[in-house]
């Protein structure tokens, strides 16, 4: 959080809306620790980083679902192999939970 | 409009005056999205949806800043924590996420090698002070990347401030001069700093040891928490891979893994490229 709150603070001032997504739990073989966090703004613009590279596509594809759909904040997991999965993985094999939400709190 | 912060405000505020504080996050369960932010120094703000389910949290999530964790707890609506409680009932998980201070490293010694020292230091997140008892050395203009840069012999700053270490810092002395040295680590044993490394060749560390012994140190419980020589045996030449060497040191002491410290080997320190 504390290395993504320059780029919050500039677009609150440009009165964007925003959804951060903090990394929540990890099972097994995960590139970052639980709070390492990404902001995602209206216009598409990313702040920070969740995992290696792996999954940050995927969640801006979320966090904007959420900033241009129902502003419901939820939980999103990347890189289980069943068919309830996303499409995207971790090359690592792990499994990553996010929480995404809209920053209006 | 003088409208009071809000949680994200307060948070914002506080991480960046490094002021150790919780965000705790309902992410499964009712109320999902609610928030408690929980802080040592003054109550908490912000409400998970019950009282007891805040009070719990809070002192749950007060632990966990202590130890610097952040990770996900399950409570009974009402904050009930034992496993007969829990079933057949809804659970909420709340993501309690730790922002605590940053780990501080005293840098004893304002040498070539405490410079690169600060900086890696410094991208790693740490806050550096940098200490000598000579005033034409430790200058702000010669580690402008220091936190801060005193001019005193070791000991008034374990004395003064010592209690605040603990084992998420770290000490480094880099003088070689047995003067400094030794009050240095005399200083670095009194408190609970997890980390204690000690620059100097096998020669200096042998001579170090000895008046170490003269100062008193002889319990081998307090000599094994010293790195000397310091650093991890990657053949490091130059200040800056020494500062990585160091570093890698303090990491690997910290996640327990096995790496070749420079203290558990013999032979020469630097070889012939």
């Amino acid at each position: 959080m504390r290395e993504i709150l320059d780029d919050i603070e500039r677009w609150r001032h440009n009165n964007r809306r925003i959804a951060v997504a903090r990394v929540v739990n990890i099972e097994g073989s995960g590139p970052r620790d639980p709070g390492a966090s990404m902001a995602v703004n209206e216009d598409g613009e990313v702040a920070g980083s969740v995992s290696g590279g792996c999954v940050e596509g995927a969640v801006v594809g979320e966090a904007l679902a959420i900033l241009h759909g129902d502003m419901q904040p939820r939980m999103v997991t990347f890189g289980y192999s069943d068919d309830e999965a996303f499409a995207v993985g971790l090359t690592c094999g792990g499994i990553i939970h996010l929480f995404i939400e809209p920053l209006n709190w | 409009m003088a409208d009071t912060p809000s949680l994200y405000e307060e948070l914002r505020d506080r991480i960046r005056s490094d002021q150790p504080t919780g965000l705790c996050t309902i992410i499964d369960g009712p109320n999902i999205g609610a928030k408690l932010l929980i802080a040592p120094d003054r109550t908490a703000q912000g409400t998970l949806g019950h009282p007891e389910l805040d009070r719990i949290v809070t002192r749950d999530s007060l632990a966990e800043l202590e130890a610097g964790r952040s990770g996900v707890r399950h409570y009974g609506p009402h904050g009930q924590t034992t496993p007969e409680d829990l079933i057949d009932t809804d659970t909420v998980s709340v993501f309690v996420e730790s922002f605590a201070a940053p780990p501080q490293m005293w840098i004893f010694g304002a040498v070539d090698f405490t410079a690169a020292l600060a900086k890696v230091a410094k991208v790693l997140g740490y806050r550096v002070l940098v200490c000598d008892a000579r005033e034409v050395f430790a200058t702000r203009r010669r580690f402008p990347m220091a936190d801060e840069v005193i001019v005193s012999w070791p000991m008034p700053v374990f004395v003064e401030r010592g209690t605040v270490l603990g084992p998420r810092d770290a000490v480094c002395v880099l003088t070689h001069d047995p003067k400094f040295d030794v009050p240095a680590v005399m200083g670095a044993l009194t408190t609970r700093v997890g980390y204690i490394g000690v620059m100097g060749s096998r020669t200096t560390h042998a001579k170090r040891m000895e008046r170490l012994t003269e100062a008193g140190l002889t319990d081998p419980n307090e000599i094994d928490r010293l790195m000397s020589p310091i650093g991890l045996d990657i053949g490091a030449r130059t200040p800056e891979e020494t500062a990585i060497s160091i570093c890698a040191e303090i990491i690997a002491r910290r996640t327990g893994r096995k790496t070749p410290s420079l203290r558990d080997g013999s032979g020469a320190i630097h070889t012939a490229e």
